[in-house]
């Protein structure tokens, strides 16, 4: 076969590119370049008329500079030029041209689709392939418009040759998937599928991408291609190895269109017709089989290809989920391949063995293999790999072996690699709390976790085992005596001091009977670690002396002398000042009963989705269908709430009484400014007497644990007294809300706390808390650019009757926004009566001059004034029935969404706001709440019932409540959540 | 259990109570299928082909071709074919000094994309008869045109090596 020689046909490109080739510095390069260009451009603007040879060697030296690196801002014109040349090489070079220089001048763009439109007329197939490849490639809406229609007629004319099927089934391809509706759908979609039979594989080859494209769009539509896949399929797959000459590839027939046609299968359930599923199911069989065979080369070439189809094989039948035999088949092959001497295919089976786990008919295969993962785990070399086994590990965990996987999971952190420490962490946290039989257990792995690799133990872990030993009394007293021990040792971690403090705080009594762990030994233990920590930590362990003082009198004296000390007293942090000097006033001041009644155990923690779950998916990152480019962002604003916390310097005032938001001692909004400021808040709590406890500023506890822990710049008493002068423009001031204001809201229907909205210039993320008809919120205004923003001016707007129904207060801004900085605004709302349309919040600044302006939709739902309500399964049945009216019920029936995971599914509606009710309904599979919403004006009582269909992918849910357009409303917020 | 009467609280779910005919949209959306860049560079990092199925801006490129390099020149022969990037993979494989890299989704085929460049490259050493750098720094335009007709919007157009190389050849001889 002729080989190409050397930048053939173009002596002067060569001549160049070895020009380049031989500088020898980065400036003798660019003088080289600036020499030809200027060169380039005289032969342009000359007078004399190029000939088309000499137009397509310039525009390849501008094509050759531009992927150097370099600007080129001309030429454009003589590429344009060559389109319509009659050559192949001048045109070929022409439209590559276009293709990697994109210009959206809409005077060439009108030239260029001209050109193209002539190519496509000229029966030509060359030249129609590379007019149709230049569509592809450019895939602008511009060109969308001027072929999508013509391009379906190429496709299925008769007379077109193969090749330019074949492109043109990618080009329209890249078209519908840039503008849907830019693509008729008509008569040739029938005909489009029957390209499943061409006689050519290339044309099928590039056909059932398209099909599987139009597909996911159009399900119904395109059924009839199941049929043909699978007859396609199987006459692949039961082809002997030469059958299919040149799509044969080192004996493999076919592998690239199997893998494809059984993508395409992947995007429906199981075929109903007996005869195709056979039909399919024979080849799924026929493809495990292949596998036993022995391999007909010894080439990598012929294991890769025949495996491609093995994969995806598996991952049908995986998608399928219902032929119990072919998935124990499946599990046993990988199970073969774990032991493999390809890194790459041990590394495919840990990753599908993942999801095989996940089937109820597989998981006990899969367990089986749970040696030879955990020796992956400590034996492989790639981290990748090592990964995959613990996600493996993770997956196959259960009741009958955490205790096992749990146990080498923490083995191997002693070693493990340090960028999956943190995620190891996690999941042995996560296991650890979700398989507990006895929580000793679940103490001894936490704390384990804690020593073996503190810095990668995160507050999410730490706060959780915190929860839970309060929520369990039976494991109290041991988390008091492990925790206890623990400290002994001479170098503890820093988070194990704050377990400790917080466990010693509230349980310390329990071990205090001990003459080791006496009061005294406790006291001075802690404190011995006290000089060492953190401020965050000394302050937490601050709490936990002032606990001690009412858990053991008889450390009183010693406590109140290290309070009063001046390393205290007059610390420079005023986070630690305050408390020591709040501390040593009320162990002075108050009485042992008010003492008793403000430092009481820390009340249950209310059951919610284990936040650490949260996070373990939260750093898996969002689904793989999103855009590369978010990756683009740094790895710290994966962090939705770090995204929007204010820098330390603008946090001026660090309050004890960030905790909660100070709601539930909180005035009416428009009771008399109080005065601020820390010491008075103190006097006020002491006037109030004891039962202002809640709202005492010191229960520091509290806001350590509290998810939400929003800076206070002012006392909240202060914030609370200033009702926003600024009148509210009426709505005719305001622009609509942005096409995207919806599903920003439908983001925050069951979370508080996150980005609300986000561009070039603006970030804008809120955290809010509510309690029963009040609500506080607070927006972070983030200036992203490096210039100020100026008349910045945010007001909140009650479109129609929203004004009787809901009372928005909000603080005014300052005016002007600095580059990078970041302001805050807090609103405090009421809800006086059941309301159906949120307000909205609009946003107007100057930037670099230009007004700018922005209307969202402020997430504030009436499910946010939900009081979750706890009811034995007789009392909701009786209530159900009673609220049996027509009109008081709503249901919808929905497709998922998302994947259905019952724990998202259980946090979801958690934060939706409503009780979870175990026990209640029969099928352990369903989900039933009830909750009350708090209303100024009224209450209403809400249930609701949630069905998920795994198999169909579908939820029903009902909702009941003694008000119709609430059932309604609420019913339409939350089917959008799954 | 407590009797509800006619309430369909009972009705179990799995009975199929959904009229609405099956979607199955969202389904696949994970299947998506699409090869989002290609790219060859040798070992020093200079981009010998790139090739993009998205669209980026100059800056974005660039930042990408350097991300892409640290993190495939890192790894060794007793190292998978894959990487993790971002929330795609690249899937690459090395010929003497050179990387050729494929960026997927993460759910796409592993193996079926490493064959895929394993039939690029043969077609390459084929037409350029032995390839080697040069030759697809010489006649960069022309391995566009070999990239276009095994690769179209991102998807995998031809795999036929004698159809291929019986094309380009035929192209080669026109003027």
């Amino acid at each position: 076969m002729p080989a190409v020689s050397k930048g053939d046909g173009m002596r002067g490109l060569a001549v160049f590119i070895s020009d380049i080739r031989n500088c020898k510095s980065k400036e003798a390069e660019i003088k080289r370049i600036n020499k030809e260009l200027a060169n380039i451009r005289s032969k342009f603007k000359g007078d004399k008329a190029l000939d088309g040879y000499s137009k397509k060697k310039y525009v390849c030296k501008l094509l050759f500079i531009f992927l150097l690196g370099h600007d080129i801002d001309f030429g454009h014109m003589e590429a344009v030029n060559l389109l319509s040349s009659n050559k192949y090489t001048e045109k070929q070079i022409g439209y590559l041209f276009i293709s990697v220089l994109v210009n959206s001048n809409s005077e060439l763009i009108r030239l260029i689709n001209n050109a193209i439109k002539n190519d496509l007329a000229s029966r030509n197939p060359t030249f129609m392939c590379l007019a149709l490849h230049c569509i592809a490639n450019v895939g602008s809406r511009e060109m969308g418009e001027a072929f999508a229609a013509d391009i379906p007629r190429i496709l299925v004319a008769g007379d077109s040759m193969d090749s330019v099927k074949q492109s043109a089934a990618l080009c329209l391809l890249r078209l519908y998937k840039a503008s849907p509706d830019l693509v008729p759908m008509g008569e040739w979609t029938a005909r489009v599928v029957h390209l499943l039979n061409d006689q050519h594989m290339g044309v099928v080859t590039a056909a059932v991408s398209l099909i599987t494209c139009l597909c996911k769009k159009n399900p119904d539509d395109f059924k009839t291609c199941i049929s043909l896949a699978v007859s396609r399929l199987s006459r692949i797959v039961s082809s002997a190895s030469t059958d299919l000459q040149d799509y044969t590839y080192y004996f493999v027939p076919a592998p690239w269109l199997s893998v494809k046609l059984l993508r395409l299968l992947q995007c429906y359930p199981p075929p109903e017709d007996a005869a195709v599923k056979g039909r399919l199911v024979e080849c799924l069989e026929t493809v495990l089989n292949k596998a036993q065979e022995p391999p007909k080369s010894k080439k990598v070439q012929h294991s890769n290809a025949k495996n491609a189809i093995l994969f995806e094989t598996i991952s049908l039948i995986i998608h399928y989920d219902s032929e119990p035999n072919l998935l124990v088949r499946a599990c046993n092959q990988l199970g073969q391949f774990l032991q493999h001497r390809e890194t790459n295919l041990r590394y495919l089976a840990l990753e599908s063995m993942c999801t095989l786990a996940s089937s109820e008919f597989s998981h006990e295969a899969v367990k089986t293999h749970i040696d030879t993962v955990i020796n992956a785990l400590k034996t492989e070399r790639d981290v990748s790999v090592r990964q995959r086994a613990a996600d493996l590990l993770y997956a196959m965990c259960d009741r009958s072996n955490a205790k096992q996987i749990v146990s080498e999971m923490l083995r191997y952190l002693e070693t493990a690699d340090y960028a999956i420490r943190e995620e190891i962490v996690l999941k042995v946290a996560i296991l650890a709390e979700k398989y507990a039989v006895d929580y000793s257990w679940y103490v001894d792995t936490i704390l384990n976790l804690i020593r073996i690799a503190g810095d990668y133990v995160s507050e999410e872990v730490w706060y959780r085992v915190l929860q839970i030993v309060t929520n369990r009394d039976d494991v109290q007293g041991y988390a008091a005596k492990t925790v206890f021990e623990a400290l002994q040792a001479p170098a503890c971690h820093e988070n194990m001091v704050k377990v400790g403090g917080y466990i010693l705080g509230e349980f310390g009594n329990l071990i205090a009977g001990d003459p080791r762990s006496s009061p005294p030994v406790q006291f001075s233990l802690l404190h011995s670690k006290f000089h060492l920590c953190s401020v965050a930590t000394r302050a937490l362990l601050l709490s936990t002396y002032i606990k001690f003082i009412n858990l053991f009198p008889e450390t009183k004296a010693t406590i109140q002398g290290v309070l009063r000390a001046g390393s205290q007293l007059r610390n420079a942090d005023v986070e630690l000042q305050q408390r020591a000097v709040e501390y040593l006033t009320l162990s002075s001041v108050a009485s042992t009963d008010v003492l008793a009644t403000v430092l009481e155990e820390m009340p249950p923690f209310p059951e919610r989705e284990s936040s650490i779950l949260a996070k373990l998916k939260r750093k898996k990152g969002p689904g793989a269908g999103s855009a590369l480019d978010d990756g683009r962002r740094d790895p710290s604003s994966n962090d939705i709430n770090g995204g929007v916390e204010p820098t330390p310097s603008t946090v001026s005032t660090p309050s004890p009484s960030a905790d909660l938001l100070g709601l539930r001692a909180a005035p009416p909004p428009a009771a008399p400014p109080a005065p601020s400021g820390a010491g008075n808040l103190l006097v006020d709590v002491f006037s109030d007497g004891p039962a202002a406890q809640p709202g005492l500023g010191p229960s520091a506890e509290e806001a350590f644990l509290s998810e939400l822990e929003p800076p206070a710049p002012e006392s909240p008493m202060a914030l609370l007294a200033d009702p926003a002068p600024a009148a509210d423009p009426g709505p005719e001031d305001i622009g609509p809300p942005i096409p995207e204001a919806d599903e920003l809201l439908n983001k925050f229907v069951c979370k508080n706390n996150g980005v609300l909205f986000e561009n070039q210039l603006l970030q804008i993320g809120v955290k809010s808390e509510f309690r029963q008809n009040l609500g506080r919120m607070y927006l972070f205004y983030g200036n992203k650019t490096s210039v100020q923003f100026q008349n910045f001016s945010p007001t909140v707007v009650h479109p129609g009757d929203l004004q009787t129904q809901l009372a928005v207060q909000t603080k005014r801004v300052a005016a002007q926004v600095d580059g990078g900085a970041q302001v805050q605004q807090v609103l405090n709302i009421e809800c006086l009566r059941d309301f159906l349309t949120p307000p909205l919040l609009s946003v107007r600044f100057r930037y670099g001059g230009a007004p700018q302006s922005l209307t969202l939709k402020l997430p504030v739902t009436i499910n946010k004034f939900f009081q979750p309500t706890e009811m034995a399964a007789q009392d909701f049945f009786q209530r159900w029935k009673q609220l049996s009216l027509p009109q008081q019920e709503a249901q919808k029936i929905f497709k998922a969404n998302h994947p259905m995971d019952a724990e998202v599914t259980k946090a979801k509606l958690l934060g939706f706001g409503s009780a979870l009710l175990d026990n209640v309904d029969p099928n352990p599979e369903n989900f039933v709440g009830a909750g009350i919403i708090q209303t100024k004006a009224l209450q209403v009582g809400c249930l609701l019932r949630l069905e998920p269909n795994a198999q169909a992918q579908m939820y029903r849910l009902t909702l009941r409540t003694s008000k119709e357009p609430v059932s309604r409303h609420l019913c339409e917020l939350l089917a959008q959540q799954f | 259990m407590i009797p509800l009467g006619t309430n369909a609280y009972t009705t179990p779910v799995r009975a199929g109570h959904c009229a609405t005919p099956l979607v199955f949209i969202d389904l696949c959306s994970s299947l998506l299928r699409e090869i989002r860049f290609i790219l060859i560079q040798n070992r020093a990092g200079k981009t010998r082909l790139a090739k993009w199925y998205m669209q980026f801006d100059d800056d974005e490129k660039q930042k990408l071709i350097e991300e892409v390099h640290a993190v495939v020149t890192v790894r060794d022969a007793k190292h998978t074919n894959f990487v993790e990037f971002r929330n795609f993979k690249i899937i690459y494989r090395r010929y003497a000094g050179l990387y050729f890299c494929i960026c997927v989704d993460v759910n796409d085929n592993n193996l079926a994309y490493l064959e895929a460049i394993h039939n690029f490259v043969e077609v390459l050493n084929e037409y350029f008869h032995n390839v080697c750098e040069l030759d697809l720094v010489f006649n960069f335009y022309k391995v566009y045109t070999v990239v276009d007709e095994m690769f179209l919007a991102g998807e995998i157009r031809e795999t036929s090596q004698t159809k291929v190389l019986k094309q380009l050849l035929m192209l080669q001889s026109l003027e």
